[in-house]
């Protein structure tokens, strides 16, 4: 395992305020404090709100409104420590693996660390491939591109709007088991509407519900759960339960 | 090699396709027994080639500088107004309304006043090519400047790209397909514009060798000009087409 020397990571992320959509409310009056260095979920259903609460972290524009407050518990900006990653790999078709791991860097104007890129490459297990472009890759490993892409930005809070939902279940629990060893140390907000999945990775998870967001009791580290682990499958059908009560 | 095998078969159905037409004219011609100085069969049209072929091909010269100088003149202002559009909220709006108004008027209908203006020489031809392709290729790539994917813009939102390095990195590319089939368009019409220049006013051409041709009842010369016209077009688009294939094929073909 290379070290990256990743940010320092202590900045626990506050939301504070409703988010409305053309007048109605999607979140009504929310605080949330997202913890430093841990796996935190963000579950809920299609238009509950919970990808426009990541896009706001991120500072990304929202089709909804937002009235209200997000900080980091540090002075430093939200905005400078995050990275993102998406449903769509987000890859260049015209550039290869090497040039979209690189493509932060290049966006910046700082010239790609092309060593440390080849060593972001390996750690995803695509050594082999550096060189060719992502058409000739498969859904798995393009995703794995995104990944190391997202590695090689060396943020502290990493932001994951569902990246594992398009894939097939065996990909998906290998990139599952991936994502968790790569960013053990970072804070994660992983946005999903799969218990499953929040549960197996999340040490925190919030359920998005009725216009509420609540916090659920989950399972206490090591992460990523075993794909056989009997806790893990309880606290699923509890929490899948609880959704379609609602 | 799969590629070379099917760019193989596609040239020998287009060579069958050809002489299938040449057939055809000549079948016209023996059928209908239409005097020569209508149309003349094809013997004759190669033979009036071979006779003067040294004619034809120094109009041509002439006719092919003013193409090749009007696409890349008019591409180059193409990609230059698409550039500027898409940077500028103000050349939006005061640019678009003009360009769009300028197609308005038929290119063809602006040959005599070009002429008036720039005279008999090549720059009326090239205005004239530039001007017929100026506005597909601006549309072309500012509608691919426009339509950058999204998400794309989101991630370089978050990875705090400047906006120049985001139009170079990321927009330019994205909208590198719209803008070579602009190109190609280009290439088509170029031809077009130059021709329209030489029939209007000119000393040179083959354009104007057709007219003169035409004039004097020589219809064999005539269609030669013609054809010899039609495959210089053809080799233009054919050239572009390899090109954009040699240099570009990664912004393109994604399968490649």
């Amino acid at each position: 395992m290379v070290n990256l020397n990743h940010q320092p990571v202590h900045n626990d992320v506050h939301i504070n305020g409703s988010i409305t959509l053309s007048g109605k409310v999607i979140l009504n009056d929310i605080n949330l404090t997202i913890k430093a260095g841990q796996w935190t979920a963000l579950l809920g259903p299609s238009g509950s709100g919970k990808s426009t609460l990541l896009r706001l972290i991120a500072g990304l524009d929202t089709v909804a409104d937002f009235n209200g407050l997000i900080t980091s518990s540090t002075q430093v900006s939200l905005s400078s420590c995050v990275s993102y990653m998406a449903q769509d790999d987000l890859l260049l078709d015209w550039a290869n693996v090497i040039q979209n791991v690189c493509l932060g860097a290049r966006l910046r104007g700082q010239g790609g660390d092309k060593t440390k890129a080849k060593r972001v490459i390996q750690q995803v297990g695509l050594s082999q491939h550096a060189q060719k472009r992502p058409q000739s890759l498969s859904g798995g490993q393009r995703q794995r591109v995104a990944l190391a892409r997202t590695l090689m930005e060396q943020k502290s809070i990493i932001l994951l709007d569902e990246p594992f939902s398009a894939l097939d279940a065996r990909t998906r629990t290998d990139m599952q088991d991936l994502a968790a060893e790569q960013f053990k140390e970072q804070t994660v907000i992983l946005v999903t509407h799969d218990p499953g999945e929040a549960v197996r990775l999340c040490q925190s998870i919030y359920l998005l519900q009725d216009c509420s967001v609540n916090s659920i009791a989950a399972l206490s580290p090591p992460f990523p759960k075993s794909i056989d682990d009997k806790a893990m499958f309880a606290l699923q059908s509890a929490l899948m339960t609880q959704i379609r009560q609602s | 090699m799969k590629q070379n095998k099917l760019w193989y078969s596609g040239f020998i159905c287009s060579l069958g396709a050809l002489f299938g037409l040449i057939m055809v004219w000549q079948v016209v011609v023996l059928i209908t027994d239409v005097p020569r100085f209508i149309l003349p069969p094809p013997a004759l049209v190669y033979k009036a080639f071979v006779e003067n072929w040294q004619l034809i091909a120094e109009h041509g010269l002439v006719t092919f500088t003013e193409i090749i100088l009007g696409l890349m003149i008019g591409i180059l202002l193409g990609v230059a107004t698409a550039l500027q559009l898409e940077m500028s909220p103000t050349a939006r709006l005061f640019l678009r309304p003009i360009l769009v108004f300028s197609q308005a008027i038929p290119v063809f209908a602006l040959a005599p006043v070009l002429t008036l203006w720039l005279g008999y020489g090549l720059i009326s031809k090239v205005t004239m090519a530039v001007l017929i392709i100026y506005f597909p290729v601006t549309s072309a790539f500012f509608d691919g400047l426009r339509k950058t994917p999204p998400g794309l813009l989101d991630l370089a939102t978050v990875m705090q790209a400047t906006n120049l390095r985001t139009l170079f990195y990321l927009r330019i590319p994205a909208a590198m397909p719209s803008l070579l089939s602009g190109v190609r368009l280009a290439a088509v019409y170029a031809p077009i514009g130059a021709t329209i220049g030489e029939w209007v006013g000119s000393s040179e051409g083959l354009g104007y060798l057709m007219l003169l041709a035409n004039g004097r009842v020589k219809t064999d010369l005539m269609f030669a000009a013609l054809v010899s016209l039609g495959a210089l077009s053809m080799s233009l688009y054919g050239l572009v087409n390899v090109l954009i294939r040699q240099f570009l094929f990664k912004y393109e073909n994604p399968s490649d």
